[in-house]
């Protein structure tokens, strides 16, 4: 399946990336390269087989103690963020 | 000069008192210094690396010292340190500094490390070239004989595997989601491996694909990638994947034999376009297993030709979801706009790079209402189907052997107009990275042209033991010992 320029317009906005008009077409051309590469797969008869997500299934996963483990760290955490305020993060105005 | 020891003789030079670490880091970060132009590090720590070899000669008078003590080592800028910068190469990260330290760096300066510095990847290691590095490429050490071309290192792990290649560093991190350690050191002329997936800890490593990211060592020798991965690997109650199994002595595996040992020999990886040297040179070393008493078996992975393009949904769909954390809100780069989206658009878009970005929308398509079925699930179904053809080729064999790349390190800039020749790099390494199987690539020969070319071996899950066993075979009988024309 060929990928267009409004689909890349849709998943660029699902995956919240903005992406110069000029950028399209050459993005479309290339994811649809990858696309009609990858359905290759298509070839491969896959009826009945269970898909696999990660190498480890089959291993329980555990859960920890329910203790608090970390914390007290505010000020490292903050220590990265583009803006902060009285011991917050400050993001942009959500509500109008 | 001391920094063309390898691991191992550096760590019984230091223990009988021949150099101290000091004279030794002393030598790396000149080292260093007199190779800026190969671009392989992203921030050098000579002052850091200075004050650990002091703190490493102190102990070592105290008689208690670590695995690791004393040795100057560089780790890949995708392992969170904490205090120095922690890029990813990539824009979005480029000023951020963790205020915590990754389970197996931590891990490695607890066995007394030196560390070197940070060296440059492919961004959020997406990339087989370091060519998508937003700090620029990575210059591989090695050139070929018909011309001065300046070749590429391979990738994502290419500043690791120059910098040990150029004998910039004892050893390097790295990490490897489907061939990032093994295939730089392919190109680099140096030993890669990786781990059983769930071997080392993920945590605080940069997060590209959950299911696929494995950290591993690149050096020199088969024995200092033992010597490192013995400090890298074990438990982490911090990484829900990671494995709650005893942990070998892996150098114990060093100088046995491999007589009737069964290697496998799987006909898919005669791979079309592979180069024909790399096809003899995976003979000669059938061969050469065979001389040291091995019985070589051919075995069928008929599924082998269809594990790149179920890598390139499964790889993209978990980064499109791993890379939605980078918001501009918390920490990384931040660029406004006039309303919530717009900053969310206009950060993400200014702070990635190309192949980034078109990972990510490819896994945002794969992931998307009306394709998941068709694409994501279809993929992990072939995933499942590529790992038990593994599992039923070791009911017979010990281990398989196979080239590590189809070619020879290529020209910086050559196969840039070429997505899909970039993506096939990755064609002989990315099957046991879906089944989360070890594997290592031992440096095996030299092209006509002068250029390094390696072979891969992998084993089961959890038998880095029988891997190691057989790469020192390989490895002794191989006798590889060109080095790169720029070493420092």
């Amino acid at each position: 399946m060929s990928v267009d320029k409004s689909t890349v317009v849709r998943i660029a906005q699902l995956a919240r990336i903005r992406i110069s008009e000029d950028d399209l077409g050459a993005l479309a051309e290339e994811l649809s390269k990858i696309v009609g590469w990858v359905e290759q797969l298509d070839e491969v008869d896959t009826e009945g087989v269970t898909p696999m997500a990660s190498t480890t299934e089959g291993t329980s996963l555990r859960q920890r103690d329910d203790v608090v483990s970390d914390g007290d760290c505010r000020d490292e955490v903050l220590s990265n963020a583009p803006e902060t305020k009285n011991g917050y993060f400050v993001v942009p105005k959500v509500i109008e | 000069m001391l920094n063309n020891l390898n691991l191992a003789e550096a760590q019984a030079g230091l223990a009988k008192g021949d150099f101290t670490s000091q004279e030794l880091t002393e030598a790396h970060i000149a080292a260093i210094e007199s190779a800026r132009d190969l671009n392989i590090f992203v921030t050098e720590t000579p002052e850091r690396a200075l004050a650990d070899a002091k703190a490493s000669d102190k102990r070592r008078v105290t008689g208690e010292v670590g695995a690791l003590d004393g040795l100057p080592i560089a780790i890949k800028d995708l392992f969170c340190t904490k205090g120095i910068k922690s890029t990813a190469s990539s824009h979005m990260l480029e000023s951020f500094v963790p205020p915590y330290e990754s389970t197996v760096t931590a891990k490695m300066l607890d066995a007394g490390m030196v560390m070197l510095g940070k060296t440059n990847l492919d961004e959020f290691a997406m990339g087989s070239s370091n060519e998508t590095s937003f700090f620029g490429p990575v210059i591989n050490p090695w050139k070929r004989n018909s011309d001065n071309k300046p070749l590429v290192p391979g990738g994502s792990s290419g500043g690791s595997a120059a910098a040990v290649s150029a004998r910039l560093c004892l050893a390097a991190t790295g990490t490897d989601t489907g061939g990032s350690i093994r295939q730089p050191a392919a190109f680099c002329g140096i030993v890669g491996m990786k781990p059983t997936y769930g071997r080392c800890s993920r945590w605080g490593i940069v997060a590209f694909a959950s299911s696929l990211d494995q950290a591993g060592p690149l050096t020199r020798t088969v024995r200092d990638a033992a010597i490192i991965l013995q400090t890298m690997v074990g438990f982490d109650p911090k990484d829900t994947t990671s494995a709650d199994v005893p942990v070998p002595d892996f150098q114990a595996m060093l100088g046995q034999d491999v007589k009737g040992m069964r290697i496998g020999i799987p006909n898919e990886y005669r791979i079309e376009g592979t180069d024909p040297e790399i096809l003899a040179l995976w003979e000669q070393g059938i061969a050469w297993l065979e001389d040291a008493g091995a019985e070589a078996i051919e075995v069928t992975l008929p599924r082998t030709k269809y594990a790149l393009p179920a890598y390139y949904i499964i790889a993209p769909a978990e980064a499109s979801s791993n890379l939605a954390r980078y918001d501009g809100m918390r920490f990384g780069l931040r660029v406004d706009g006039d309303t919530l989206d717009e900053v969310y658009e206009n950060t993400r878009g200014e702070g990635f790079g190309d192949e980034v970005r078109r990972r990510i929308l490819m896994g945002t398509y794969v992931l998307s209402a009306g394709y998941y079925d068709a694409y994501y699930i279809k993929a992990q179904k072939v995933r499942k189907l590529i790992a038990d053809e593994f599992s039923l080729a070791f009911e017979t064999v010990d281990a398989i052997l196979t080239p590590s790349v189809p070619s020879a390190a290529f020209g910086q800039g050559e196969k840039s107009d070429d997505l899909l020749g970039m993506y096939l790099n990755d064609v002989m390494t990315v099957p046991a990275s879906l089944a989360g199987l070890p594997s290592i690539s031992v440096p095996a020969g030299l092209s006509s042209d002068g250029l390094p070319l390696g072979l891969q071996l992998i084993t089961k899950a959890f038998d880095e033991e029988t891997l190691f066993r057989v790469a020192d075979i390989l490895e002794q009988s191989a006798r590889f010992t060109a080095q790169p024309g720029r070493r420092a």
